[in-house]
């Protein structure tokens, strides 16, 4: 009864769940799409795509991806071997498992008449699928918890997986190992199938005793041969039609024999019953809550893969690729492979932001997607990660999932540049990938986060520029602190304006002093006198290519371009907190 | 048997995959190893100009890495060479940044000594190929080829640091191109910058640093561009056809990079070379080649 209702309760969630999560597939949005869809317009659209890729020649790519991604898993075997073999044990034998023993009625009894869980091969198979699966468990601990590869992040979601399957494929061998040293189990079936009475009953008991795992206080060893013969041949005539031997269920057979000094206390305390009730409860609670878990991916990542392999980039249509973006989300497992060769991955270790490691910027993108208001400080460090990335692409080719993460990381850059937080990264030369797209951004929003970020960086020493100021040589103490820069070869600048005259971008202005503020000779001047702050307004240090005409051709050694890049992270350092927190305000954070 | 561990960065791979299957192919027939390092990572180039200690320790894991495979790197982008050479050049000096970035490098289980020498591919094509040997491995010239050179500044300046060739007048470049029949014009602002640090930055002045440096070669009447860098030639290729597409007048000038150009005159394997991806048709340079 407890099963029943627990079944088709764990079912109907199961159901529901993946319903509403394939549902908000073509609902939300992962960031800035070109347009907006309605769900049903999205609905069709991914039908249509589905049923004109199957009828075409993609059919043969699709069940390439099929055969050798999903279930050969070839993208993980280039990865790693251990890898590889961890996910194929789990997920070969967990399928087994399901197949041959949870629907064992169903599908196992209509395939093969005669099929009896407790007859060979079956009661064999049963136990050497669930040493598979634990063994790709025990795999997948080391990994995570004792070799420690780097970079592979374990959050909650990954431990609760590793628990879910261990303790399904643990009970269900206790489970077993329990029900063979039984004597209660024992004697009801006896009670049941044979109906045995006195000498007879207990020579069978001894048979069992002796060689299928029965521990029972009646009967004790060293067996009479004779006994034991009789015992054998009650078996044969009564139970092993029904029951092959103890032994071939290896795993749940030695689990018997460890337990077998406690066994018959554990029997009488109904042990049996409790890890009856555990092995279906935690099935059923992995299946109800498997919607919601990062275990979706045994749905996810295939519809992934194989959109992935049909879709285009610029040819697909947009509301599909809107669609295929949320679901991918779905289909990230967390394996960490993008971390693990991810080109920005110094830079997490020089700032510590997770976020900028790709495989843990799935988690906030999902909330991101899902509508959720992020506070500052994540949306801060969330924009920070995606942005310090180098555009390799190298997460979106090695990931086993075939998640196209370039496109997912593009368009969340736009939507969280979008939204309001200053980043000074965007000054640096990362934006390359974003200039050379600037044609799929709309162009009143392109320019904006370039422009809080300089403000950001330079709005306070601004004043300190403006013409008919009267240059201040009383030098306040911020001034001075701020002068400690680390190249001081300014100070041997005589003036001669070399670097000026050779640099490239002054010499794109018809009046160059307008546009950038100071000259490269004036901020050497403004450092000799102090002025640190001056020289940190000029937009000169923006506009800088760092081609070193300046520092290569100054007669005097100045380190012209190198004291730019200090003034730069010195400017950074010093970004105006208030600019930063307005616009952070008025950008809202939807 | 030259052995290097080759270093192409993030741009090559992802926007310019043809660089990278030209050079392969041009080195594997010059008899040079090529030896990949899957864990190298970004150079730093790109953080560099707001996060030193971003840009540092990306720079230096890569060379701890090739110290640790005990090669010498060969490098095929010119930013991602002066960005390497300067994390050489500035951990050979003490200081407080130096010792974070050992004591960071150590946590994540590298160290770094110094050892591995940073060699950008011409250089390898100059000096350990010679141009009498490289003329020996073409079996076709260029004839009355006309070519606009780009140096690219990281690989040329500060040089005191990079050490690639005279900062100021430079030749390797021009001699390799030479090797191959070609001429190297001269031409007014041939050392300067691309434009391409600040595409991203500020557009508008990267698209004039560029509109001016196609106006001069064509002056001095190149056929091609002929680059070494991928930030050059992703600016000189993308770059020329994003100002094309908002100015209909404009008259592009296409470029190629160096192993496509060597790579031809070698008669590589034209799936390597992979002339058919470069944005701007660069395909009618072919028809300069002829028979020697």
């Amino acid at each position: 009864m407890v099963f029943t209702v627990l079944l088709y309760a764990s079912l109907t969630i199961f159901v529901l769940g993946l319903g509403y999560k394939a549902g908000t597939w073509f609902t939300r949005e992962t960031g800035l799409t070109s347009g907006h869809y309605s769900p049903s317009k999205r609905l069709f659209s991914a039908l249509a795509g589905i049923v004109s890729a199957i009828f075409s020649f993609k059919v043969i790519k699709l069940i390439e991806v099929f055969c050798l991604d999903i279930l050969l898993q070839r993208k993980i075997l280039k990865e790693s071997i251990s890898r590889w073999a961890m996910h194929m044990l789990i997920f070969w034998g967990f399928i087994l498992l399901l197949l041959m023993h949870a629907l064992g009625q169903i599908i196992t009894a209509s395939l093969f008449s005669g099929y009896e869980p407790t007859l060979n091969p079956y009661f064999f198979l049963r136990d050497l699928f669930g040493v598979i699966v634990l063994a790709g468990v025990v795999i997948a601990c080391v990994r995570r918890f004792i070799l420690k590869i780097p970079r592979l992040v374990t959050t909650g979601m990954d431990k609760y997986a590793i628990i879910m399957v261990a303790v399904i494929i643990l009970s269900g061998f206790f489970l077993e190992g329990l029900k063979i040293t039984s004597k209660t189990e024992f004697s009801n079936m006896v009670n049941n199938y044979a109906g045995l009475q006195g000498e007879q009953a207990r020579a069978l008991e001894a048979y069992w005793a002796s060689e299928n795992g029965l521990v029972s206080k009646e009967v004790n060893p060293p067996f009479e041969k004779d006994m034991l013969e009789q015992g054998e041949m009650l078996h044969q005539s009564y139970c092993a039609y029904c029951h092959s031997p103890a032994k071939s269920a290896f795993a749940s057979f030695s689990v018997a024999k460890i337990i077998s000094p406690v066994a018959a206390p554990l029997d009488r305390a109904g042990f049996v019953t409790i890890f009856w009730y555990l092995h279906f409860i935690s099935c059923f609670a992995g299946l109800a809550y498997l919607p919601f878990s990062k275990m979706l991916h045994i749905f996810s990542t295939p519809a992934s893969l194989l959109a992935n392999a049909v879709m285009d980039e610029e040819k697909s249509k947009p509301e599909n690729i809107a669609t295929r973006q949320v679901m991918e989300l779905d289909a990230c497992t967390h394996c960490c492979t993008c971390s693990l060769y991810c080109s920005a991955m110094m830079g997490y270790e020089a700032k510590g932001n997770s976020y900028i490691l790709p495989s843990e910027k799935i988690a906030p993108l999902k909330a991101l997607a899902a509508g959720k208001n992020l506070d500052e400080s994540e949306t801060r460090a969330i924009l920070e990660g995606i942005y310090l990335c180098t555009n390799c692409d190298r997460c979106t080719v090695v990931c086993p999932s075939g998640i196209n993460l370039r496109q997912l990381w593009f368009n969340a850059r736009e939507k969280l540049l979008g939204q309001g937080p200053v980043e000074p990264l965007i000054l640096s030369q990362l934006s390359f990938a974003r200039g050379l797209r600037r044609g799929q951004v709309p162009e009143e929003t392109y320019f904006i986060p370039l422009e809080k970020a300089e403000n950001a960086v330079s709005k306070k020493f601004k004043p300190l520029l403006e013409s008919g100021r009267p240059i201040d040589l009383n030098i306040s103490g911020s001034q001075k602190e701020s002068s400690l820069i680390l190249e001081t070869t300014f100070s041997y600048c005589f003036g001669c304006q070399n670097c000026t005259t050779v640099c490239p971008v002054v010499g794109n202005y018809e009046n160059p002093g307008e546009e950038l503020g100071l000259l490269p000779h004036q901020i050497m001047s403004c450092l000799g006198l102090g002025l640190t702050e001056t020289a940190l307004g000029a937009k000169m240090l923006w506009d800088c290519l760092t081609c070193y005409q300046c520092q290569e051709h100054c007669p005097q050694k100045v380190k012209v371009t190198d004291i730019l890049y200090e003034l730069k992270y010195m400017a950074v350092k010093n970004m105006d907190k208030e600019v930063v927190e307005n616009d952070y305000q008025a950008g809202g954070l939807k | 048997m030259m052995r290097y561990s080759l270093f192409i960065g993030c741009q090559i791979p992802a926007r310019l995959p043809q660089y990278e299957t030209a050079a392969r192919a041009v080195f594997r027939e010059l008899g040079v190893e090529q030896e990949d390092i899957r864990q190298f990572n970004c150079c730093g180039y790109p953080m560099r100009n707001v996060d030193k200690k971003a840009f540092l320790l990306s720079s230096v894991k890569n060379l701890a890495l090739s110290e640790q495979a005990g090669l010498d790197m060969m490098v095929l982008c010119n930013c991602c060479f002066g960005a390497l050479k300067n994390a050489e050049h500035t951990m050979a000096e003490q200081g407080q940044m130096q010792d974070e970035i050992r004591e960071k490098l150590g946590e994540t289980g590298f160290s770094y000594e110094g050892k591995t020498r940073i060699r950008h591919y011409l250089s390898v094509l100059y000096h350990e190929i010679g141009i009498e040997n490289l003329k020996k491995h073409l079996s076709q010239t260029y004839n009355e080829l006309n070519l606009a050179v780009q140096y690219g500044c990281h690989a040329l300046r500060p040089g005191n640091v990079t050490e690639f060739d005279d900062p100021v007048n430079p030749s390797i470049f021009d001699s390799l191109v030479g090797a191959t029949g070609a001429a190297s014009v001269d031409w007014t602002n041939k050392l300067e910058c691309c434009g391409a640090p600040l595409t991203g930055i500020n557009d508008k002045l990267s698209a004039d640093l560029l509109t001016r440096k196609v106006k001069e070669a064509v002056k001095a009447e190149a056929d091609f561009f002929c680059t070494s860098c991928p930030y050059c030639q992703i600016q000189f290729d993308t770059g020329q056809e994003m100002i094309a597409a908002e100015n209909p007048g404009s008259k592009p000038l296409a470029s190629i990079v160096f192993p496509q150009l060597l790579g031809l005159s070698m008669n590589i394997d034209p799936h390597a070379l992979g002339l058919e991806s470069n944005r701007l048709d660069i395909t009618r340079i072919k028809s300069y080649l002829s028979k020697e």
